[in-house]
């Protein structure tokens, strides 16, 4: 069972590696692009047996309390298997 | 008065901090690695600047779980001092200690530079040797220093007087063009609402010496000398 995890930041919070990004995809020609947003991606491998549920709401605990910092960012967990 | 300062794996200025402590406040000082817990020969503790854990993840976010930071929360719950400078603020917002957090600078570098900020009060034990309204030339040398908080927490630290250091010019002008890393209202350094943890991102310990181009760090730590010697 894997557990992946996506970190955010917040609406709002200024991103400047999101910019700088930004700026260097539209040097390459692209076009048509209003914003990005760089995060975190997190695959964490779990125990087959384990309950889904309880993975969920482990794994949220983790990304709450580790993998983000909900002052600035939002995370997001999908468990897959 | 005893200080000690917290040495994790990636600190790099904790002999900055344990030279200044001893040489120039002359006061008893000893290293306290992260996995010790006992804090209780001490009446101050730093938490100096450097890389925890090599800022993986976010910086300060996995110091907070060391064993000794449980000790620094009950130590601070005590009313006793604690001090974080760079990486130690940030370490300090990651573990609840101070509100708010540090991002990556508004123009992505790491600044290496001397700046001024301005004493925003002298309503704490680190500066109360200080006048409101001192300029102080400290040097900056961070990639993460952008503090953000959101409105309620930045309506609170005006409101409580608890923004202590903030961004200025050479003549103590806040201005867009003195905030260096693009700091929410040019904060510099807080504290918490006891008064009692102090954090700030430029290293007051890095200039307490006229080799080093500026003395005006020192009175940040003559502060807190003299506060541990009133309680004493």
């Amino acid at each position: 069972m894997k557990a992946k995890v996506y970190v955010s930041l917040k609406p709002g919070v200024l991103d400047p590696q999101g910019k700088a990004i930004q700026h260097s995809v539209e040097l390459l020609g692209f076009s048509g692009i209003e914003d990005v947003r760089q995060g975190k991606y997190f695959e964490i491998s779990l125990e087959n047996d384990a309950d889904r549920d309880d993975a969920r709401e482990s794994v949220a605990r983790m990304a709450r309390e580790v993998l983000s910092n909900p002052i600035i960012e939002d995370y997001r967990v999908e468990i897959e298997g | 008065m005893k200080f000690g300062i917290i040495v994790f794996p990636g600190s790099n200025c904790d002999h900055d901090a344990y030279h200044v402590i001893s040489k120039q406040v002359g006061q008893p000082v000893d290293f306290i690695w992260h996995r010790d817990t006992n804090l209780n020969s001490y009446d101050a503790v730093i938490i100096p600047g450097g890389f925890s854990y090599g800022d993986y993840l976010r910086a300060g976010a996995l110091a907070r779980f060391s064993p000794v930071m449980e000790s620094v929360k009950k130590f601070a719950a005590s009313g006793r001092f604690v001090l974080g400078i760079c990486n130690g603020f940030q370490i300090l917002c990651e573990a609840g200690l101070l509100p708010g957090a540090l991002i990556r600078n508004r123009d992505l570098h790491f600044i290496c530079e001397h700046v001024f900020v301005r004493v925003e009060s002298s309503d704490t034990p680190f500066t109360n040797e200080l006048q409101p309204k001192t300029v102080l030339r400290l040097p900056i040398a961070h990639a993460e220093g952008n503090y953000v908080c959101d409105d309620a927490t930045l309506a609170e630290l005006q409101r409580s007087d608890r923004i202590i250091f903030r961004y200025c010019d050479s003549q103590g002008n806040i201005t867009p063009e003195a905030n260096p890393n693009g700091a929410r209202d040019n904060i510099a350094g807080i504290c918490n609402s006891a008064r009692n943890v102090l954090g700030l991102m430029p290293h007051p310990e890095r200039a307490c010496e006229d080799l080093l181009g500026s003395i005006d760090g020192r009175d940040i730590f003559r502060s807190l000398a003299a506060t541990l010697a009133a309680v004493a």
